[in-house]
C-alpha cells in the first residue's frame, strides 16, 4: 500500500503540483502532489469539497418534506436520494421493508434500476469511454463523447440512448424528470397505467442488446492489455455492499455484507438499521471529507470500497441469466477470489446495467406495477434508517423526528465518501508507479484523473455556471512562487502560463 | 409529434439562484399561453437533452449566469465543443453539439436566456438582485413566448 505517501516530511522544501479542479468527476475535486528536486512523489492526496450542510439543510423540516427535499441534495443522483429517504420515513409511519405493499416495492425498484442504468449509461459512455477507447495518454482532443461518436457512433449513440431510456423509466414512475413524488412513507403515489408499461416495454429488448453489447467492449478493452488494466491504480481492499438474503446481488434492499481482499466474510446479513454498530467515520485535518471504517477492523485495515466492484465481488450470484453470465466470466478472468482491479469498476458497472435492463423487463411484465394497493401505514416511530445501493456505492440515510415530524436529526454517508481512502490510495499508487521521477505533463496527469475517475465519484452540489470546469495544473516552487500553470480545456486547446 | 417550441429551464430550486432557471418556468405556466410550448426542467443539462430538440421549430435555453453584466442577456446559440463536455453539466451549446453529432444535421435555432445570479448555497433562497433580474426576464420571455417567430426572436437578440 502506499499509506507512507500521505504525509511527507520536509513539506516546505518540495515543489507542490495541484490538478484543480479534476475534470469528469462531479463536483470539485483537487489533487495535490509534493515533489522532491528529482521530481519523485513525496506526498499525494485527493481532497475534496464534501457534501456540507447536507444535514443542515434536512433538520427542521416535517419528514413527508424529504423524499422531495433531498432530491436537491445532488443533481446527479437525486432518485438514489429520493429512494434511500423514503426507506427511512417508511419506519418512521411504522412500515418495515416487508410490510411495505407488493406493488410499491416493485414500483420502487423498478424506479432504482432505471436510476442505476442512466447513471451507469452516463458514466461509461460519456465520462470515460474516451479514456478507454482512445488510452489514458492519447491526444486531449479525443478525450470527449464528440470524438466518440465521431470515430465510434454506434457506440456514442447507445450511450446517449440507454441513458435516455433510464430517464424515461424514472419519469414514467415518479411523473417527472426530476421533483417527482414517486416514492412516499410507506409506499408510492401512483402505479404504472399500462400505455406507460407499453411505452417502456417498446424498447426494453433493444437496451438489453445495447446493454449486452457494452459488456462485451469493455471486456475486450480490459482484457487487451490484461496487465496493464489490473495493475493500474489497483489497490486491495475490503468490500462493503448489500446482498440478498441468498447472497444474491442487491441494489434496492438487503443486509450488509463486507469481505476481505481474499474473499473472507467480515460480516454479513446485518441489519443496516444498526450501521453505527459497525461503520464509524474518522475525521482528518487536511479534506473535509470524513474516512468510514468497519469498526472491527479498526481505522487502519477497516477502510473499504462499495460500489459497482464491491457488489459484484461481494454477491454469490447475479439473479438475471445474462448478467449472471458476465459476472462469471469477470471473475474469471482475475483467477483470485476477489478483483482488485480499480479499473474494473468499469467492467462491473456494465454487468449492472446489464443486470438493471433485464430486471427493468421482469418488472415491467409484472402486473403488479400497475397495482392500486400502494400504501401501507403502521405506528408512528421517532427514527429510521433508509440504505440502498446507489450507482456509486452504497447510501446512508438517518433520521430523528420529534412529536410534531419535525425531523431533529439528520445523518448521511454517501457513497463516495466510503470510498474515500480507497480513491486516496489509487492516486497514491499512480502517482508512485506512473509519475514519479517523470517530468510532469498533461497526459501524465491525466492518468490520475483515470484513477479517480473510475470510482464515479459524485460530489455534486447541483450548481452550475457555464464554463467553471477547466482542468488546472499548477507549479510551484518550494518558496510558493508559481513557476508554471497549464490550463486544459476539453476541445483540445491548451493554454500555458509561464508566469 | 413534440410541441413545436421548446421552454427548457434548468438549475436547482433549493440552490439559491440557481433556481432562476425553473423559477422563470413556474412563471410561464402560469402567466403565458403554452398551446404551442413545451415546458422541461432539469437540475443541469446533459447528453441525452440533445434528443429533446428534435422537431422543434424554436428552442429556449433559461438558465441562472454569473457572467451576465445586466438583468438578463438573450443570445442565439451555435453548437460548440466547449470546456463542458468534461462534466456532468454541460452547457447548451455542447447539448446542441451532441445533436449535431447525433442526428447529422443542424439543430433548430436555439436562444439561451442568461439570468444574472450570485450566490448558489444550498437552502438559499434568491437574492435581492435576482429577485428583481428574474422579473425583467420573466417579462422579456413573456413576450418571446407569445411571439414565437424565428425573426422576432432574432431581433430581441439585436435589442438587448
Amino acid at each position: 500500500m502506499y499509506e507512507h505517501l500521505e504525509t511527507a516530511e520536509n513539506r516546505d522544501s518540495l515543489k507542490r503540483v495541484v490538478v484543480d479542479p479534476v475534470s469528469r468527476v462531479e463536483g470539485h475535486g483537487k489533487v495535490t502532489l509534493l515533489l522532491d528536486e528529482n521530481n519523485k512523489v513525496q506526498q499525494a492526496r485527493l481532497h475534496i469539497v464534501e457534501f456540507r450542510g447536507f444535514e443542515r439543510f434536512i433538520q427542521g423540516r416535517p419528514y413527508w418534506e424529504l423524499p422531495v427535499l433531498v432530491q436537491r441534495l445532488c443533481g446527479i443522483c437525486p432518485v438514489s436520494h429520493h429512494l434511500a429517504a423514503a426507506k427511512a420515513i417508511d419506519q418512521l409511519v411504522g412500515i418495515d421493508p416487508a410490510y411495505l405493499p407488493v406493488s410499491a416495492d416493485k414500483l420502487r425498484r423498478l424506479l432504482h434500476f432505471g436510476q442505476v442504468l442512466q447513471s451507469h449509461a452516463l458514466h461509461f459512455f460519456h465520462l470515460s469511454s474516451p479514456d478507454l477507447l482512445f488510452g489514458f495518454e492519447s491526444d486531449i482532443s479525443k478525450r470527449s463523447i464528440v470524438a466518440v461518436l465521431s470515430e465510434y457512433p454506434e457506440i456514442g449513440v447507445q450511450g446517449v440512448k440507454l441513458r435516455k431510456y433510464g430517464q424515461e423509466v424514472i419519469r414514467m414512475v415518479s411523473g417527472k424528470r426530476i421533483h417527482g413524488t414517486g416514492a412516499i412513507a410507506g409506499g408510492m403515489n401512483k402505479s404504472l397505467t399500462k400505455a406507460e408499461r407499453d411505452y417502456l416495454l417498446e424498447d426494453i429488448d433493444q437496451m438489453i442488446t445495447w446493454a449486452e453489447g457494452s459488456v462485451a467492449l469493455i471486456k475486450k478493452v480490459h482484457c487487451s492489455n490484461l496487465p496493464y488494466y489490473d495493475d493500474f491504480a489497483t489497490i486491495r481492499s475490503n468490500y462493503l455492499g448489500l446482498t440478498k438474503p441468498d447472497g444474491a446481488l442487491e441494489l434496492y434492499h438487503g443486509g450488509i455484507r463486507a469481505k476481505n481482499e481474499h474473499g473472507e466474510t467480515i460480516m454479513d446479513h446485518i441489519d443496516y438499521c444498526k450501521y453505527n454498530d459497525y461503520i464509524h467515520e474518522e475525521v482528518r485535518s487536511w479534506t473535509y471529507m470524513k474516512f468510514p471504517y468497519l469498526l472491527s477492523l479498526g481505522q487502519e485495515q477497516g477502510w473499504y470500497r462499495v460500489g459497482p466492484l464491491a457488489r459484484v465481488n461481494n454477491c454469490d450470484y447475479i439473479d438475471t441469466p445474462l448478467a449472471e453470465a458476465a459476472r462469471v466470466e469477470f471473475k474469471a478472468h482475475s483467477g483470485e477470489a476477489m478483483v482488485h482491479s480499480t479499473l474494473a469498476f468499469h467492467w462491473t458497472r456494465l454487468i449492472e446495467v446489464l443486470h438493471c435492463a433485464e430486471s427493468i423487463k421482469v418488472l415491467l411484465n409484472d402486473p403488479d406495477i400497475m397495482g392500486s394497493d400502494l400504501v401501507a401505514q403502521g405506528e408512528k416511530r421517532y427514527e429510521g434508517v433508509g440504505v440502498i445501493e446507489a450507482p456509486r456505492g452504497t447510501l446512508f440515510h438517518h433520521y430523528q423526528v420529534d412529536e410534531n415530524d419535525i425531523v431533529t436529526k439528520a445523518n448521511l454517508i454517501v457513497s463516495t465518501t466510503s470510498n474515500n481512502m480507497a480513491m486516496n490510495e489509487s492516486v497514491r499508487q499512480v502517482a508512485a508507479e506512473y509519475l514519479s521521477g517523470r517530468e510532469l505533463t498533461e497526459p501524465l496527469l491525466n492518468n490520475l484523473e483515470v484513477a479517480i475517475r473510475a470510482y464515479d465519484p459524485c460530489l455534486s452540489c447541483a450548481t452550475h455556471a457555464v464554463g467553471k470546469m477547466p482542468l488546472q495544473l499548477e507549479l510551484i516552487d518550494a518558496e510558493g512562487k508559481l513557476i508554471d500553470k497549464l490550463v486544459k480545456h476539453s476541445d483540445g486547446q491548451i493554454e500555458r502560463d509561464n508566469a | 409529434m413534440p410541441k413545436p417550441v421548446l421552454l427548457f429551464g434548468y438549475g436547482n430550486l433549493s440552490r439559491g439562484d440557481d433556481a432562476l432557471g425553473p423559477l422563470l418556468l413556474e412563471y410561464a405556466e402560469s402567466h403565458c399561453g403554452l398551446d404551442e410550448v413545451e415546458v422541461l426542467t432539469d437540475f443541469q443539462l446533459q447528453i441525452e437533452h440533445a434528443l429533446d430538440l428534435e422537431s422543434r421549430r424554436l428552442v429556449l435555453f433559461v438558465d441562472a449566469s454569473v457572467a451576465c453584466v445586466d438583468a438578463f442577456d438573450f443570445t442565439v446559440l451555435e453548437p460548440a465543443r466547449d470546456k463542458s463536455y468534461t462534466t456532468h453539466a454541460m452547457s447548451p451549446a455542447a447539448v446542441l453539439d451532441v445533436y449535431q453529432s447525433i442526428k447529422k444535421q443542424t439543430p433548430p435555432p436555439c436562444f439561451l436566456l442568461s439570468i444574472k445570479a450570485e450566490q448558489f448555497e444550498l437552502g438559499d433562497g434568491l437574492s435581492v438582485n435576482a429577485e428583481t433580474n428574474l422579473v425583467e426576464a420573466c417579462s422579456f420571455a413573456g413576450r418571446l413566448l407569445s411571439n414565437p417567430d424565428l425573426g422576432f426572436w432574432l431581433k430581441q437578440v439585436n435589442a438587448v
